[in-house]
C-alpha cells in the first residue's frame, strides 16, 4: 500500500485525530494566553520583573518534551492532565515575551495622554495599552501554536490525544506492514494542520488588529 | 498678514470660561534624587489668559505643568484651580476637566480622528448623539474638514494631528488647558499657523491655558504674561510679554529674551496703537493732472507723492523728477510695493519701511489710504514703551 492508499484507508481514524491533534493545541494556547498576557500585564513595567518572568518561561522551554511529560506522568497520570500541563507550559515564553515588548513598547507620549485626558489604569490599559500591543501578543500566540503542534506529538507518549498516535505506533512497529506510512501520515497531518492554523491566524489578524495600527 | 491673526487681535470676551490657578510654595522631589525638580513655586496664573512657562530645557517647566493635572503629585506645597484643592479631586476626574495637548501630540494610533476626539465626552458619557455634534464643531473649530473624521492619525501630516490633539483636549469644554510644547514638533510656518489658530480660538473661548515652550519668540506671540523659569523652576520673572522685553529682571532673563529685543517689541506693537504721518504726504488720483501735481510738490518743498486709485487706494509712489516727462499719472514713477494696515505689527511695518525705501503707505480696513509711517515713528516707539517699562518692579508685579 502507498502513502495514499493508505491516508483513503485509515481517513476515518486519522480525521477525528486531527480534529482532537487541533483542538488540544487551541485550547492550550487559550489558556496559555490567559496566563500569559496576566503575567505580562504584572510584569512590564517593572525591568526586574521582566526579566524574571522571561527566564523562567524560556527555562521551561529547555526541558526536553519528553522529560517534562516524564515527570508530569507520576504527578497528574496519563492521558489529558500531563499533556495540558505541558502544552500550556511550553505555549507560556513567546506569549510572555511577546505582551512584554508589546506592551513596553507603547509610545510613553500615548500613555501619558491617556492618564492626562482622564482615563483610570484600567482604563490605559484596556483600551490603549493592550490595543497597541495587541499585533505583537498576537504573534507571540502565533509562534506559541506553532510550536504547541510539534510538542502535542510528543504527548502520545502519556496517551494524550492527537496525530501523535499514529506517529508513536508507526515508529514501535517499524520494519511491519504500513508501518512507514502510518508515521508519515501522522506527521503529514500535523504539517497540514499548521499551516490551515497559520493561515486562520493570518485572517484573525486582519479581523483584530486595529486598521489604525494595521501596516 | 493672514485673516487668522486679524481676528486674533480682537480682545478677548469679558466673560472668560477660566478659572485661576495658583500654586503655592510648591515643592517636588524625584525619589533618589537630592535637588528638588521643582523648590519652592509660588504663582498666580490669571483666569482667561495665556501664561507661557519658558525657560531652559531640564528646568522643571513640565514637572510643574504635570503636578496642576496631577500626572505628577507635588512632595509639598498647595495648587488651587477656581478656588478648589486639586489634591482632595480624585485625580481622574480633575484631568476630564483639564484639557491636556503635548509635542507629538499623542493621539490614539489605532483610533480614529473622530474616536480620539470622543475620548473625553465618552469617559464624561455624553450621548452618541451629542458626542458626534461635538467631535463636528471640534474639528471646525481647529480648522480642519469633516473628512478627517475617519481618518487615523498617521494618515495626517504633523500640523494636522497637533490639530486633533488641540480639538480632542477641549473636547468637553474644560475651564483649564495645559499645552506642553504642543508646536515644538513642526515646521516653523505651520507652527506660525498654528500659533495663529490657538490665538483665534483663544479669543472665543478665553479659557485658561497653561503652555510650556523653551522658545522665547513663541512665549513673546502667544502670552499675555510669561513666567521666566531658571533651574528647579524658580521664577525669575513673571509678567507680560511687553514688560520683559522692556525691562528683564535680571542678566539670566536679559540672556533668555536674547538678541533682538526691540524687534520682539515691534512685533508686539500695532500700528493703529502709534502716532504715524496721517497727512503728511502729497496724494494725488490717477485722473490729476501732471503739471498740477509737480506744482503742488515744489510748493510743498516734496519729493514724492503717493497716487490713489479711484477708490482711494495707494497705487504708485511718484517722484517729482518723473513728472518732467510724464503725461498721465497711470504710468509715472513707481508701483507701490509693499503697504501697511492698521493691525500690521511695527515689525511688518518697518519691514515695509526699509523695502519702500522711506515711507510706508498706511492703510484701512478696505484698503484706502489712511497716511505714511516711517523710521521717526518705529524708534520713537520703542522708546516710549523703554520709557514706561523702566524702573518698575516687575517680579511677580501686576503691570497691565
Ligand atoms: N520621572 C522623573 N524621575 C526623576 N527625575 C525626573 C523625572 N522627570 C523629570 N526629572 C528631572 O527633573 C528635572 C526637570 O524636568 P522637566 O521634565 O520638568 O524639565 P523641562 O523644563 O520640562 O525640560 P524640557 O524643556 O527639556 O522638556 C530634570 O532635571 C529631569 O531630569
Ligand atoms: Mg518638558
Amino acid at each position: 500500500m502507498n502513502l495514499w492508499d493508505f491516508i483513503v484507508d485509515r481517513w476515518d481514524r486519522l480525521l477525528p485525530e486531527a480534529a482532537l491533534h487541533a483542538s488540544a493545541v487551541i485550547q492550550c494556547t487559550a489558556i496559555a494566553t490567559v496566563i500569559g498576557v496576566a503575567i505580562g500585564i504584572g510584569v512590564y513595567r517593572s525591568p526586574a520583573g521582566s526579566a524574571v518572568a522571561t527566564a523562567l518561561t524560556s527555562a521551561i522551554l529547555t526541558v526536553p518534551s519528553f522529560a517534562l511529560l516524564g515527570l508530569l506522568i507520576p504527578v497528574l497520570g496519563l492521558g489529558v492532565a500531563p499533556t495540558v500541563v505541558a502544552l500550556v507550559l511550553y505555549a507560556l515564553l513567546p506569549i510572555v515575551r511577546n505582551t512584554i515588548v508589546g506592551l513596553s513598547g507603547v509610545d510613553i507620549a500615548i500613555t501619558d495622554a491617556a492618564k492626562g485626558i482622564g482615563m483610570n489604569r484600567t482604563r490605559v490599559l484596556t483600551r490603549v495599552e493592550l490595543r497597541l500591543a495587541w499585533p505583537a501578543i498576537l504573534a507571540g500566540i502565533r509562534v506559541a501554536t506553532q510550536l504547541l503542534m510539534g510538542i502535542a506529538a510528543i504527548a502520545a507518549y502519556a496517551k494524550g490525544p492527537g496525530l501523535g498516535t499514529e506517529i508513536f505506533s508507526g515508529l514501535v512497529r517499524a520494519g511491519s506492514a504500513n508501518a512507514t506510512n502510518q508515521a508519515l501520515a501522522g506527521t503529514l497531518g500535523i504539517i497540514i494542520l499548521a499551516l490551515i492554523v497559520d493561515g486562520a491566524f493570518v485572517l484573525l489578524g486582519r479581523l483584530t488588529i486595529p486598521r489604525g495600527i494595521r501596516d | 498678514m493672514t485673516d487668522q491673526t486679524t481676528d486674533s487681535d480682537q480682545p478677548g470676551p469679558a466673560d472668560h470660561t477660566g478659572v485661576e490657578i495658583t500654586l503655592e510654595n510648591v515643592t517636588k522631589r524625584y525619589p533618589g534624587q537630592k535637588a528638588p525638580a521643582v523648590d519652592n513655586v509660588s504663582m498666580t496664573l490669571p483666569a482667561g489668559q495665556i501664561t507661557v512657562f519658558v525657560g531652559p530645557s531640564g528646568c522643571g517647566k513640565t514637572t510643574t505643568m504635570k503636578m496642576i493635572n496631577r500626572l505628577i503629585e507635588p512632595t509639598s506645597g498647595r495648587i488651587d484651580l477656581g478656588g478648589e484643592d486639586v489634591l482632595k479631586i480624585d485625580p481622574d476626574r480633575l484631568r476630564r476637566k483639564i484639557g491636556y495637548a503635548i509635542q507629538q501630540a499623542g493621539l490614539f494610533p489605532h483610533m480614529t480622528v473622530a474616536q480620539n476626539v470622543s475620548v473625553v465626552p465618552g469617559l464624561l458619557g455624553w450621548d452618541k448623539k451629542r458626542t458626534a455634534a461635538r467631535v463636528e464643531e471640534m474639528l471646525d473649530l481647529v480648522g480642519l474638514d469633516p473628512d478627517f473624521a475617519t481618518r487615523f492619525p498617521r494618515q495626517l501630516s504633523g500640523g494636522q494631528q497637533q490639530r486633533v490633539g488641540v480639538a480632542r483636549a477641549l473636547a468637553a469644554d474644560p475651564p483649564v488647558l495645559l499645552m506642553d510644547e504642543p508646536f515644538g514638533a513642526v515646521d516653523p510656518i505651520t507652527r506660525g499657523n498654528l500659533q495663529d489658530e490657538l490665538l483665534r480660538l483663544q479669543g472665543e473661548l478665553g479659557k485658561t491655558i497653561v503652555f510650556v515652550t523653551h522658545d522665547f519668540d513663541e512665549a513673546v506671540k502667544l502670552g499675555d504674561r510669561i513666567a521666566v523659569l531658571g533651574a528647579r523652576s524658580k521664577v525669575l520673572q513673571f509678567d507680560t510679554p511687553e514688560a520683559i522685553l522692556a525691562n528683564p529682571a535680571d542678566d539670566t532673563v536679559a540672556g533668555f529674551v536674547g538678541a533682538g529685543a526691540s524687534l520682539k517689541q515691534l512685533s508686539l506693537l500695532r500700528v493703529r496703537d502709534v502716532e504715524f504721518d496721517r497727512d503728511k504726504a502729497i496724494t494725488a488720483t490717477l485722473d490729476d493732472s501732471v503739471p498740477e501735481l509737480r506744482e503742488r510738490l515744489t510748493r510743498g518743498k516734496l519729493h514724492f507723492a503717493l497716487v490713489l486709485d479711484r477708490r482711494n487706494r495707494p497705487v504708485r509712489w511718484v517722484h517729482v523728477r518723473d513728472l518732467v516727462s510724464a503725461t498721465s499719472l497711470a504710468e509715472a514713477g513707481k508701483p507701490v510695493g509693499d503697504l501697511v494696515s492698521l493691525k500690521s505689527t511695527l515689525r511688518d511695518a518697518l519691514e515695509a519701511i526699509l523695502t519702500e525705501g522711506g515711507n510706508a503707505a498706511v492703510t484701512g480696513a478696505k484698503g484706502e489710504y489712511l497716511g505714511t509711517i516711517g523710521l521717526e515713528t518705529v524708534t520713537e516707539a520703542i522708546a516710549a514703551l523703554r520709557e514706561e517699562y523702566t524702573d518698575e518692579p516687575t517680579t511677580e508685579g501686576e503691570s497691565a
